[in-house]
């Protein structure tokens, strides 16, 4: 079965072809069940994966396909070759898997688009890529998928490329933003993979393991500022995270699959699949921690303050993969997998719902301040939606109660500020998730036209959100805390973590989470049910008020894309600008002009000479020839 | 054979010259542009993946003075003589459609520069080089001056008088190496082993004819003027074809023969190429005609190319020869897709465009295929070159890799900025809406879509052109690093940057 792994990129890549260059004569529904049916069989592939790999003996269960030679030149040698391990079969699942959900959904959602067809191809493309990103067996071939979802990513933002409106400037900007962001963390990417080759002289990921020995700690550590600096881009971290919220402006599906569920966790797989250079660079995974902490914490008092509903669910996005940063940074690879995979499903779950809001208020109305008892017009999406907040906000038995404790856990032995900081964010995470719930669906109705217009989904964009459902719910028990099983699967490719956690400590910090947790929406409830006038009311305003001078400052995003703005993007304009007019025409070019403007001068005092005479021409040129010639034999 | 293929577009051009009619003489000079591709193509069936010249030839021409005909090729040349040819009849095919006034010179200009392009590629003595070299000139200054648009004589002259005088000290330094060694014939020269000194000295020469023809910074004013005036074929050809004559000149003739000069200059040269990617990056994205932000694009993407060759060593010459391809197919494509643009509209302001995407999709997504090429995008052609430049700079320079790598970024940037304020953004101007402009029709679809494939096969299956390159890259004196200089650069490859740039010397002595 393991050899067949290459199926699992063509399907995506035949769909993706057929729906490019025949898409047209397929018809709306055609389209649609090749690009989903082409992800359902990559799933397919997958399982086979999985259960192929299952096979193995537990601690070699790994194998590499090798497709083709890619790149030769001396002793450079990149493969196009596919690695099999607990770690990318994971992955593959869950690309696939959710991937493949979010399309069905898409037929519904995108039914009618002018671009149908383009949507998909972009979409299948996207599946691809990603596939093409977490299966490669060396850095280079993982590239290729960065770079690849990449495009898929700023093709699909910018899908509405002749919109604009207030929220988020003009589409196609948003597009161009998150693609130029992305280059600045794929420079570090090419660094640190330019720094590999020449310390360790290979790029499979298996030499670079076997060879990472030979590393000093120096190396080890600037590859992996230069691998975090990579990750910040294209998992939206601090301080490359300001694309994410603008990617919003993309087709909901889109930012489900890509800006959720699949494209922005490859900064934390890369992370995970490095891991043997980050246990060489201790003060690299401090780092990552730490900036993954703030992240999270600085993304989630943004969410408080945003009234589109999503790009609250963007901060959210970015801060719970800051917490994915903070447990790989602390060494707890397997949980920030664990974590990434049940924020897969219900933030894809939440993206989804949010889709079916959009999809079901007048003129795609996203702002929660117009919405209101929307419970009452779509009963199930309110219910899917409050299932994918509760994993969200962390409430027990949910599953990213259990993903997001394991990672609490490391970093709690780890180091305590961070813990902590991370503690409250899960605080400020039950508030932002339930400030929506409770704004959208519960409450009076705000805005009596949207309202009125509000309907429920049809089933295409309701079925596939109850499977989502279902994985957010008992998502967790992938990795019950006794029975340990998918962690203890992962470590076969991520390798175990030094710490060990007792039992009491583990459900210690549990309960702790489970009140935080259950107190974020008490507050929540409070703030944005009951009324200030209540007892619990009272308790949330105070709270409110207490924070409210950081309010203005969270509201407008932390000032940092008027930052970037005002120091970097408009002093490079700026050097645009007078390189091109100033030193290019007025320097540059006049010293050529005069130079000639000089000969001819000197040509014309020399015109005597010009008789027109050819025997007189060859004689001027043989003399000047000879005079260079002899400054040449003198000179040398 | 490589004479058939070198003369072949001569004979063509005699021919379309006599012939009757504008539509017989379209139809010849097709013919001859696509029968020397189909002559050029032979060359693979019987290619050797080793070092040396093949398909050599050599006649003597002037014996007493020792002048010999002398052609071959081998893996630096091999893809440059295959993009020509695959250009040439592209560049021919878009002419046919659009050139009305003297048909027939045009053409025959056309083809006229391809000899000389090819013999350049294919000379092995240095006269003969030369006279191929400075007849490269002539037909690009007329097809500038004759057919190109307000300003055109003084691009024509600037372009003309410019590459001239760059390439009269290489003539001088050219009978200096004669009376040195007593021999034109560059492979003769390569044995002979020249004095430091002349090489020195020589070594500038050639390097100040090659500097303008590529043109590295701060010598590329010519460009700009040059591809705005010159007509689409013109520019396609002076962008895919003859920019790569001064990095194939640095690659053929400086790095053989001059290489204790080559060591000596590498930094500098590395630091001229390194401002050429950045500010032409910059200067491109100040644009305001697509045209001529296509033509700094060409400055920053050559500077790319001259960085991987003075990287001396196997990993940034290997990516620099693919490079040359590369942008060749790019550049080439992007200023056919500007040519087929203004064809329709006749202007290339930026801000006459916007939203095309909506009303001619397929020029779009060519426009965006190619733009992803040139930007470096894996899958495609531009990333295999350019990832290999930037490899093998970081082997020898960490610190130019990295001001190097900040180019890819730019280079994202003014390739999504042109391709924003064309086709996306909302569709206003009345001139471009969907009826108004017509898509590109299968002619043009045509002469697009070799490229395109191109542009896949070498970014999915490059080692079937780096298979044939890397012998000959391998075989060059300056990349025969000793071991001890390769250890010590995996110990300095995390040092401070100074260290770092000095190690070309350590590489190469």
């Amino acid at each position: 079965m393991l050899e067949l792994a290459w199926l699992i990129l063509v399907f995506p890549a035949l769909g993706a072809l057929v729906n490019l260059f025949v898409g047209d004569r397929l018809g709306e529904r055609g389209i649609h069940v090749v690009a989903s049916g082409m992800v359902v069989l990559s799933f397919v592939v997958s399982l086979g994966l999985f259960f192929g790999l299952a096979g193995l003996d537990e601690h070699h269960r790994t194998a590499t396909v090798h497709l083709w030679d890619w790149i030769t030149v001396g002793s450079f040698h990149a493969p196009a070759a596919l690695l099999i391990d607990p770690l990318s079969v994971t992955m593959a699942l869950v690309v696939t898997g959710v991937g493949a959900l979010i399309h069905i959904y898409a037929g519904g959602y995108m039914h009618g688009e002018q671009n149908f067809q383009r949507f998909f191809v972009y979409l299948n493309f996207f599946i691809l890529a990603m596939l093409v990103l977490i299966l490669s067996n060396n850095f280079v071939g993982m590239f290729v998928g960065w770079e690849g979802v990449g495009l898929a990513s700023y093709l699909l933002i910018g899908f509405y490329f002749d919109r604009h409106d207030e929220s988020y400037g003009h589409y196609a900007d948003a597009g161009k933003k998150a693609f130029l962001v992305n280059r600045i963390g794929d420079f570090g990417m090419l660094l640190a993979v330019f720094l590999i080759w020449t310390s360790v002289g290979s790029v499979v990921f298996e030499e670079v393991h076997h060879g990472a020995g030979a590393l000093t700690a120096g190396a080890a550590t600037a590859i992996c500022l230069l691998l975090l600096l990579a990750a910040t881009g294209k998992s939206a971290q601090l301080p490359l995270f300001v694309w994410l919220p603008d990617a919003m402006a993309g087709p909901t599906p889109v930012s489900a699959l890509i800006h959720a569920a699949t494209m922005v966790t490859a900064g934390i797989y890369m992370v995970a699949r490095t891991h043997f250079l980050w246990e060489l660079a201790p003060v690299a995974g401090g780092l990552a921690a730490w900036v993954g902490g703030l992240t999270a914490l600085m993304a989630a008092t943004i969410a408080l303050t945003q009234v589109d509903l999503k790009k609250i669910l963007a901060y959210s996005t970015i801060s719970q993969l800051g917490y994915m940063m903070l447990g790989v940074g602390v060494g707890a690879y397997a949980f920030a997998i664990f974590h990434l995979v049940t924020h897969a499903f219900f933030k894809a779950l939440l993206f989804l719902a949010a889709g079916n809001v959009m999809h079901g208020l007048p003129g795609g109305e996203l702002d929660i301040r117009k919405m209101g008892n929307l419970r009452a017009k779509m009963p199930t999406t309110f219910w899917l939606f409050l299932i994918g907040a509760s994993a969200l906000a962390g409430l027990p038995i949910f599953s990213g109660f259990f993903s997001k404790d394991g990672i609490l856990l490391h970093v709690a032995n780890f180091n305590i500020p961070l813990y902590l900081i991370g503690l409250f964010t899960a605080l400020l995470t039950a508030i932002y998730s339930f400030r929506a719930v409770f704004m959208a669906f519960l409450g009076e109705a705000r805005d009596q036209h949207v309202h009125d217009h509000a309907h429920e989904s049809p089933a295409v964009m309701t079925r596939p959100l109850w499977v989502l459902a279902f994985l957010a719910v008992v998502g967790g028990a992938l990795n019950l805390p006794v029975l340990l099983t998918m962690e203890h699967y992962l470590e076969a490719a991520v390798g175990a973590p030094a710490f060990h956690p007792n039992v009491t400590m583990e459900f210690v910090l549990l309960a702790v989470s489970a009140v935080v947790a259950v107190a974020g929406v008490g507050l929540a409830y409070g703030r944005y049910v009951k009324g200030p006038s209540t007892g619990v009311g009272r308790i949330s305003g105070g709270v409110a008020r207490l924070v409210s001078p950081l309010e203005l400052v969270a509201r407008n995003k932390w000032y940092v894309d008027e930052f970037y703005a005002a120091w970097i993007v408009g002093p490079l304009l700026g050097l645009s600008v007078w390189f091109n007019q100033v030193v290019d025409q007025g320097v540059v070019d006049r010293a050529v002009n005069l130079v000639g403007q000089v000969s001819l001068s000197l040509g014309g005092n020399l015109r005597k000479m010009h008789n027109g005479l050819v025997p007189t021409y060859a004689l001027s040129l043989f003399c000047g020839v000879v005079a260079l010639l002899l400054w040449f034999v003198i000179g040398g | 054979m490589l004479s058939i293929l070198t003369f072949l577009p001569v004979v063509g051009a005699v021919v379309v010259l006599l012939a009757p009619g504008d539509s017989l003489k379209r139809g010849l000079a097709l013919g001859a542009a696509i029968a020397t591709f189909v002559v050029s193509l032979l060359l693979l069936p019987g290619w050797q993946e080793i070092p040396d010249m093949q398909f050599v030839e050599r006649y003597a021409w002037m014996p007493e003075l020792n002048i010999y005909y002398h052609l071959g090729v081998d893996g630096i040349s091999l893809w440059l003589v295959l993009l020509t040819t695959l250009l040439m009849p592209i560049a021919v095919a878009f002419s046919n459609q659009h050139i009305k006034q003297n048909l027939g010179g045009y053409l025959a200009l056309m083809l006229l520069m391809e000899t000389a392009v090819l013999g350049v590629f294919l000379a092995l003595d240095l006269v003969l080089f030369y006279v191929f070299w400075e007849f490269s000139l002539i037909p690009m200054a007329f097809l500038i001056g004759k057919w190109g648009s307000q300003n055109r004589i003084y691009a024509a002259v600037k372009f003309f008088l410019y590459t001239l005088a760059g390439s009269a000290l290489m003539l001088v330094a050219i009978l200096a190496l004669y009376f040195n060694a007593g021999t034109f014939d560059l492979l003769a020269l390569q044995e002979s082993g020249l004095p430091p000194g002349l090489q020195q000295l020589a070594f500038l020469a050639f390097a100040l004819a090659f500097a303008i023809k590529v043109p590295l910074f701060p010598f590329h004013t010519w460009l700009p003027d040059a591809h705005v005036e010159a007509p689409t074929a013109g520019s396609v050809i002076l962008a895919g074809v003859l920019l790569k004559l001064g990095t194939y000149g640095f690659l053929r003739f400086a790095l053989p023969l001059f290489p204790v000069a080559v060591a000596d200059y590498a930094s500098l040269i590395s630091i001229l190429a390194i401002i050429g990617i950045l500010y032409g990056a910059l200067v491109a994205l100040a644009q305001r005609d697509l045209k001529s932000l296509v033509a700094y694009s060409s400055v920053a993407h050559m500077g790319f190319v001259v960085l991987g060759i003075f990287a001396l060593n196997e990993q940034g010459i290997s990516g620099a020869v693919l490079q040359m391809v590369n942008h060749g197919l790019s550049t080439g494509a992007l200023f056919l897709l500007v040519g087929m643009l203004y064809e329709r509209r006749h202007t290339r302001l930026l801000k006459d465009y916007g939203g095309l995407w909506a009303s001619v999709p397929i020029f779009s997504f060519f426009f965006l295929v190619v733009a992803m090429s040139s930007a470096g995008l894996p899958f495609l052609n531009g990333f295999i070159g350019e990832f290999m430049i930037l490899l093998g700079t970081y082997k020898s320079s960490p610190f130019f890799a990295v001001l190097g790598t900040v180019g890819v970024i730019l280079a994202a940037w003014y390739l999504l900025h042109a391709f924003r304020q064309v086709a996306q953004g909302e569709l206003t101007n009345p001139a471009n809406f969907k009826g108004k402009l017509p898509d590109l029709n299968w002619a043009e679809i045509g002469q697009l879509l070799p490229i395109v494939l191109l542009f896949f096969a070498i970014g999915l299956a490059p080692n079937f052109f780096l298979d044939k390159i890397n012998p000959s890259v391998a075989a060059l004196e300056v990349v025969q690093t000793p071991v001890a200089g390769e250890a010590l650069l995996v110990d300095s490859s995390h040092q401070p940057p100074t260290t770092s740039a000095n190690s070309y010397l350590t590489t190469i002595r």
